[in-house]
């Protein structure tokens, strides 16, 4: 019964009174309805703190009652927030949230609170936020009424504003807005903010949760996510994607390299949640890595009987066999994410720590598995919590893998200060690492531990010795000696604990210690813990015929004090009794009798049945069965000795760290760790990544080659040293380990880039498998072959060095393609402009110190070959017909180019990309004039090319000229002022720059594909000034290449708000198309698209940050007049499109 | 993940809840309690309790219990990871984390547990994110506020959230530019009844304090880099620089952050700076014990041992102790059996002694376990491991910082078994 809000603020007292009273009855019963439950408990604290300076009742010093504090409280509070000012209502809001912090119940002012929601002062938003997330489940109806402004916030230009907007959406469970939460995140998840797609992958669940039939929609959504690029996204949908879909693995396989080579990046809660689930992932995919070791006695044995055996015996055992010898080749993604995930053992997070350590158990080769240790052993230093959490994975290792912790044993020596939880599981970690050559210092140990105050401690300590004299065999005499002696402790418990475990040691030999047997019989005086005692008839009982005299007067005092005793007791002299009267019932008879008429009245129905059935049993009548003839059998029978074992055994078929493993019981929401699979599935589901940037015509080409990368890469490690060695010091390898760090520092790596890396370390691994390479040399001398097939280049006696670099020009032209134009000059220069890049490195030095001839005059040589090959390849692909033509040249070439080249390279390869604008389109800007620059020139204009080391950044050259007398030094930039998101990065440092000199160097910036200026001081070696780079829009793009179908397939998908579509009249030069071509390229980054009709013109590209879609049409009509279309995601960047486009086109 | 959060005082109040997904009845913490019953310590609470719907997840910090709930499986350690960053964060914040302090600044604190997590899963947990997007409340803030009606929340999003430097923000300036690092290394032993060290082990951390303008690029070397056995990072450090140079390479957060904590390989020998001698013995039959200590330096590279405090936990026979001691003061605590002895300063020409006797209650049996004695102390100016800092460079900035590095060392759980 839930009070209607607007009412029970202004209800009459009696009335409040009543339904909290009511409340607090009903609370007793279970089903009471959350709002009752709120106003009970409120009321109850109220009641209990009402005297507590509590700011609620500051302001009426008047109210000693709870019920009048209750009502005016209130009503003030809705009149603050009536009121106009913003002091108040944050006043009132900060009051109510105190409220609410303190669980008691504020829903009364639903319609007061909410009616703020769209509050300009943002701090007020924000605790309305907080409140309507608390109430709205409470107050559906009411909560709605705030819905249109959380649209209005989605659409907000800050992204902040979006993202909260979206939070507090999707936070407010209320079913009916499932339609509109489910649009909200679909638009979010390709907003252009990283941080709202986050904030959109955070909303996954919640509105799974909320509507789990909504499943379908969203596991649609979280594969959109699951491509993003960004490392903030990551951690959140793979956290949505283990909450909504964890058995979807095959959303993972296109993404598994690029999570890999993200998660150092990755904040660390995502880095957790990202390898837990790579490490279930890596389970359905890969090979067990330990298979050898368990299959190697056996397979052995069988490979050398398969031999003699006769051939039709079973070929299929064979072919089994074999499969089973042929030796385990790690997959090298499995590779990749076992050394991908290995720094992260030393984050400062214990959780991660953890999920790398419990990924290396479970996936890594067993020689690997031990780097855990340490860091495990780090873990121990930080909270009890945390502590508590890794002693119990490290005990459950220990079983398994012993020898992992045994050079840390004393790092688990325990300490008087720790907890007690923490001492029984560091004793188990000890007890599990105990072996022969540590047990003497183990024991040592365990003597002071068992002097403890600790009782509780001191009892699990004397379980341990237990365990580790049943375990080592050598120790056995020495710990049943040790605790002997702690039978004469003062200590009941002690004593207690040392007969139990005394028992059970002496059942493995009991021969040999009938003196201990009477020493505990005397005990039984003393010792009142029921355990002990029933610990020691038992054994009497059992080994009564190593004790005949002392037993039967045992059974004589037990039979006295029979009534007082322990159920648990009375079982065992019910037990000692039957055992004795049939050994030597001359003398036991009657008390056994006795023993048993008094159980057969006991008050436990346990007893009385026990006695019922010995008595039938044991004493022979008239009427016993056969069971008679063999109760001694079946009393006396051999009993097994009891196997001491840890109480973490076989704990590790839980996923290690997780709950469930903690708990030993599966907690809800418990993915199952599976079991290796017996081949390892297609590994090349994961090879189909294609940067969307390059998704040209020869797609499939570009598949075929990425599968063959690995074997490429293993072969770049073969000829990798011949390189070096005719190559002198820095040359084109240099800068390639040059840029290979640079992308892995800056975080951002493209997978490329990342993939590229890995495949580099991964020739020290591979190297070592030699098997592995013999195949590997066999698919080699195809691949090159098959490759120069490809790429149409004649020579076929070309050598694997050649066939490599013909890979990773494709690779490289694949990236430049994107920027060539059809036109061949355009080609030509982009040649130059990527050879550059990919050398600028090494340029730089070069320029720097010009060092002897030969390294730059080597890398030249490399770099020309590339160069020419580059080429073939742009041609290759936009004019298949003249291909052929200049293959031949090539090698002839070369030599003579590198002379041409040489003097270039010294006098200015950096002016080259200035060189290159000759056709006109690139349009220089002035960044800093002559005068205000006191004789420096600024200028700077968009190169087009692709940023190499951040393929998402805009390239942006800037030239230098000295117009002073002197020399200007330092010219480098400082304190870039940008807009958040944006970033940038500085050219390295000019040195010195000669009077009357230019020079030109290469930026990149980041401009999140916006038209914001990117700030940044200028310094020289004396003077600072403030620019700043606003880029045109038509320079956020990049080419993207797309055939007329695909063009008019994403065009489709781009209608409605997306498009834009303008009419103009064409300028008076734009006679033709050609003209508009040039336009439009002029004015955008773009490329042309083929297209039948010559009436229209179609360009394609992409923005540079974000890779969004933009198309543009112009269709020509009669007269000059012409329709201009454009079709992007991004409204603002398409407006702004249209706009520079009809300027450009109406001239 | 984390479903509820629920802050429960010393006397088993609950003082403040949040919820994240919908709300749980603050009932479920009656499990808590139970287990706070059976526990006889404080610190015996199991960190993760099963109840029937839910997982209660707890820490011990500052005598408050920040308990979780939590609905199904998830890492128990991410969870306590969090928490514990969240005390970090408040404590950030509000200099101490007391239950007054967290009552005082109940919205800040509701504020921020908003913006940490978001659908339970954490979202924000820089503290550099957190302070621009909340201020950290400051008497002079609060007064600027009331004045001119501005806010304590940020509008715009932290410039971290999205660059790859996510623990610094941008725009940072300082007229001084300065960066300090203390070199802060701590002894864990157990020393035996014969003085023989059992085991003993240094750990270190480096905690450093940056007030640096731009976006510095740090560089710091050791001399003896080998000497560290196994080390951890703020995310900062670039790994693979450290892994090849031994340098520790990094974008600085701003403000005061831990760089590294590491730990020197046991199989260095250790030097152990103090030496007990002690005689505690209590004789069968008279309710007499005797009791008797004296401390001196060992090996301590010349250095002076200061701040030396001692305690012991008696045995539980023990009423009262009558010792004198010949420097500094001793307290003894009858009914937690807790004997502190503030030392002071050790000087080696006349060692610090604390003699005397305890008297047992009568009639009962001499306990047979004897006491274990903590020692805590300070060495200035020194760090153990011989660990150095060879030196530190800046890069990407212009300006000249001032440098300051400190050593010094510390007994972390230094043990003496009597």
């Amino acid at each position: 019964m839930r009070a209607p809000p607007a009412l029970s603020a202004s209800a009459p007292r009696n009335g409040s009174r009543d339904s909290v009273s009511g409340a607090l009855r009903r609370s007793a019963s279970s089903s009471s309805s959350a709002a009752a439950e709120m106003s009970a408990s409120s009321a109850f604290s109220d009641e209990k703190g009402g005297s507590a300076s509590e700011p609620e009742y500051g302001h009426d010093p008047a109210s000693g009652g709870i019920f009048s504090s209750d009502y005016k409280r209130h009503d003030d509070l809705k009149e603050m927030l009536d009121s106009n000012k913003d002091s108040l209502k944050l006043e009132a809001m900060k009051r109510i949230v105190a409220m609410i912090a303190r669980g008691k119940n504020a829903s009364d002012l639903f319609p007061a609170v909410v009616k703020n929601v769209a509050c300009k002062n943002i701090e007020v938003k924000k605790l309305v936020y907080v409140y309507l997330v608390r109430y709205a489940e409470e107050q559906q109806d009411l909560a709605l009424l705030s819905i249109s402004t959380f649209q209005r916030g989605l659409k907000d230009p800050n992204q902040l504003i979006r993202a909260s907007a979206l939070r507090v959406l999707s936070s407010i469970r209320v079913t009916i807005i499932v339609p509109i939460m489910m649009l909200a995140i679909k638009e979010a998840a390709s907003d252009m903010s990283p941080y709202v797609r986050k904030t959109a992958a955070h909303a996954i669940p919640k509105l799974h949760s909320l509507d789990p039939e909504q499943k379908d929609q969203l596991i649609e959504v979280i594969e959109k996510l699951l491509a993003d690029k960004t490392t903030l996204v990551a951690g959140s949908v793979v956290m949505a994607f283990e909450e909504v879909c964890p058995d979807r693995i095959d959303l993972i396989h296109k993404n598994y390299r690029k999570l890999c080579n993200l998660l150092i990046d990755v904040e660390e809660w995502g880095q957790v949640v990202i390898i837990n689930m790579l490490t279930r992932y890596a389970r359905t995919q890969f090979l067990n890595p330990n298979i050898n070791e368990s299959l190697l006695e056996e397979s052995s044995d069988k490979a050398f009987y398969a031999s003699d055996d006769e051939e039709d015996e079973d070929k299929k055992a064979e072919v089994a066999t074999l499969a089973k010898r042929k030796p385990y080749v790690m997959d090298p993604d499995h590779r990749l994410l076992l050394r991908n995930t290995k720094p992260l053992l030393q984050s400062r997070n214990a959780a991660v720590v953890m999920a790398v350590a419990q990924l290396y158990f479970h996936l890594a080769p067993k020689a690997e598995v031990g780097i855990i240790a340490k860091a495990l052993v780090r873990l121990m230093r930080s909270h009890s919590e945390v502590q508590y959490v890794v002693l119990q994975n490290v005990a459950t290792m220990t079983i398994k893998r012993r020898g992992m912790f045994e050079p840390y044993l004393k790092s688990f020596y325990i300490r008087s200060t720790d907890p007690t939880q923490i001492k029984i599981l560091k004793l188990e970690v000890l007890t599990n690492l105990a072996n022969e050559t540590n047990i003497s210092t183990i024991l040592r140990e365990f003597q002071t531990y068992i002097k403890s105050m600790d009782k509780d401690f001191v009892a699990a300590s004397i379980q341990a010795i237990g365990r580790c004299a049943t375990n080592i065999g050598e120790v056995r005499d020495t710990c049943l000696n040790g605790l002997v002696q702690l039978l004469s402790n003062r200590d009941e418990l002690v004593v207690a604990e040392s007969v139990v475990v005394i028992k059970k040691l002496l059942q493995m030999q009991p021969e040999q210690h009938s003196d201990i047997i009477k020493h505990m019989a005397k005990l039984i005086d003393n010792i009142q813990v029921p355990m002990a005692r029933a610990s020691i008839l038992w054994l009497i009982g059992e080994y009564c015929e190593h004790v005949p005299k002392i037993a039967p007067d045992v059974l004589r005092k037990m039979a006295k004090t029979f009534n007082n005793e322990e159920d648990i007791v009375k079982l065992q002299i019910i037990n000692l009794a039957a055992k004795l009267y049939l050994t030597n019932s001359k003398q036991t008879k009657l008390l056994t009798q006795y023993v048993l008429n008094l159980a057969k009245y006991d008050q436990n129905y346990d007893i009385r049945d026990r006695a019922r059935f010995i008595r039938q049993l044991i004493v022979p009548t008239d009427k016993s069965g056969a069971l008679n003839k063999y109760a001694k059998k079946l009393f006396l029978a051999l009993k097994p000795a009891p196997i001491l074992e840890s109480p973490f055994k076989d704990r590790d078929h839980f996923q290690l760290g997780s709950l469930s493993h903690l708990l030993n019981a599966k907690a809800g929401g418990y993915q199952e760790l599976p079991d290796w699979p017996e081949s390892a599935p297609d590994p090349s589901v994961r090879n189909v990544e294609i940067p969307e940037w390059s998704k040209c015509t020869s797609r499939k080409d570009r598949k075929e080659k990425k599968v063959e990368k690995p074997f490429y890469s293993d072969s770049e490690g073969e000829s990798g040293p011949t390189e070096s060695a005719d190559s002198e010091s820095d040359t084109g390898s240099g800068s390639e380990s040059a840029s290979a760090s640079d992308e892995s520092g800056s975080g951002s790596e493209s997978e490329e880039s990342g993939e590229e890396t890995e495949s580099e370390e991964e020739e020290e691994d591979e190297e070592k498998e030699k098997k592995r390479k013999k195949r590997l040399d066999k698919t080699k001398a195809k691949k090159p072959a098959e490759e120069s097939a490809e790429s149409e280049q004649s020579s076929g006696t070309e050598d694997r060095k050649r066939g490599r670099k013909a890979v990773k020009n494709q690779k490289s032209a694949s990236e430049s393609e994107s920027e060539s134009e059809s036109s061949e000059s355009e080609d030509e220069s982009e040649e130059e402009e990527s050879e550059e890049e990919s050398e600028s490195d090494t340029d730089i030095r070069k320029k720097k110190t010009p060092v002897s001839k030969q390294p730059p005059k080597q890398s030249k040589k490399e770099s020309k070959k590339e160069t020419q090959e580059m080429s073939l390849l742009d041609l290759d692909d936009f004019e298949p017909a003249p291909a052929s033509a200049p293959v031949t040249p090539v090698n002839f070439l070369s030599s003579s180019l590198v002379s041409d080249l040489e003097g270039l390279s010294l006098t200015d390869t950096i002016l080259a990309p200035t060189t290159i604008a000759p056709s006109g389109l690139i349009k220089m800007y002035e960044l800093l004039h002559r005068i205000t620059g006191e004789g420096l020139a600024v200028e700077y204009c968009f190169s087009r090319q692709p940023f190499s080391p951040e393929p998402n950044m805009v390239a942006v050259q800037i030239q230098f000229t000295n117009n002073t007398n002197s020399e200007t030094k330092n010219l480098h930039i400082e304190e870039p002022r940008m807009q958040s998101g944006m970033r940038i990065r500085e050219f390295a440092e000019i040195d010195m720059l000669a009077a009357g000199e230019s020079v030109t160097v290469v930026m990149g910036i980041d401009f999140c594909d916006s038209t914001q200026a990117a700030n940044f001081q200028l310094c020289t070696h004396t003077r600072k000034f403030f620019v700043s780079i606003q880029p045109p829009v038509g320079e956020l793009m990049t080419p993207a290449f797309l055939t007329e179908n695909d063009f008019k397939k994403e065009q489709g998908k781009l209608m409605g708000m997306n498009e834009i579509s303008e009419k103009l009249t064409l300028g008076e030069k734009c006679v033709n198309e050609h003209v508009i071509v040039e336009r439009v390229t002029a004015t955008a980054n773009l490329s042309r698209v083929p297209c039948g009709s010559d009436k229209e013109c179609r360009f394609a590209g992409k923005t540079v940050s974000s890779g969004c879609l933009v198309l543009v049409t112009v269709t020509t009509k009669e007269g000059g007049a012409a329709q201009l279309t454009v079709n992007c995601e991004k409204m603002v960047i398409g407006t702004m499109l249209v706009k520079d486009m009809m300027q450009a086109l109406s001239q | 993940m984390i479903h509820s959060l629920f802050l429960v005082n010393a006397s088993g109040d609950i003082f403040l809840e949040k919820h994240w997904k919908s709300v749980v009845s603050r009932s479920v913490c009656d499990y808590f309690f139970e287990a706070l019953e059976r526990a006889t310590e404080p610190e015996n609470v199991p960190p993760v309790i099963p109840t029937p719907h839910h997982y209660l997840i707890n820490v011990l910090r500052h005598r408050i219990y920040f308990v979780a709930v939590i609905q199904s499986e998830v890492p128990p350690l991410f969870v306590i990871e969090f928490l514990h960053r969240v005390v970090d964060t408040f404590q950030d914040y509000f200099g101490v984390c007391t239950e007054a302090a967290i009552k005082d600044n109940v919205v800040v604190v509701y504020e921020l547990l908003e913006e940490m997590l978001d659908n339970g899963f954490p979202l924000a947990t820089e503290s550099n994110i957190l302070k621009e997007l909340i201020k950290p409340p400051t008497i002079l803030r609060t007064v600027v506020n009331t004045i001119t009606g501005s806010t304590n929340v940020g509008e715009q999003l932290p410039t971290g959230q999205l660059s790859v430097v996510p623990w610094r923000r941008t725009g940072v300036k300082y007229t001084n530019n300065e960066a300090y690092f203390d070199v802060v290394e701590e002894i864990d032993a157990i020393i035996d009844k014969s003085g023989s060290t059992i085991t003993a082990e240094i750990q270190g951390v480096i905690d450093a304090c940056v007030k640096l303008t731009g976006m510095p690029d740090l560089t710091l070397s050791f001399m003896n880099p080998r000497l560290l056995d196994d080390v951890s990072f703020h995310p900062c450090v670039r790994f693979k620089r450290w892994e090849a140079e031994r340098i520790l390479s990094f974008i600085p957060p701003d403000g005061n952050f831990r760089l590294l904590s590491y730990h020197v390989s046991s199989q260095n020998l250790v030097a152990i700076p103090v030496y007990v001698k002690h005689n505690i013995s209590f004789r069968e039959g008279s309710s007499q014990g005797r009791f008797e200590l004296t401390l001196g330096p060992k090996q301590t590279m010349g250095k002076a041992v200061e701040s030396v405090l001692v305690s012991s936990q008696l045995p539980r026979g023990v009423l009262n102790a009558n010792l004198n001691a010949s420097q500094g003061t001793y307290t003894f605590d009858p009914v937690t059996k807790l004997l502190s002895w503030d030392v002071g300063k050790i000087n080696p020409q006349k060692l610090p002694s604390l003699k005397g006797t305890m008297s047992l209650q009568a009639g009962a049996s001499k306990p047979d376990e004897n006491p274990t004695i903590n020692i805590q102390f300070k060495i200035q100016q020194l760090a153990i491991s011989g660990l150095k800092v060879n030196r530190l460079d800046m890069y990407g900035e212009k300006y000249k910082p001032f440098k300051g590095i400190k050593y010094m060392t510390k007994a972390g759980k230094f043990q003496v078994r009597t």
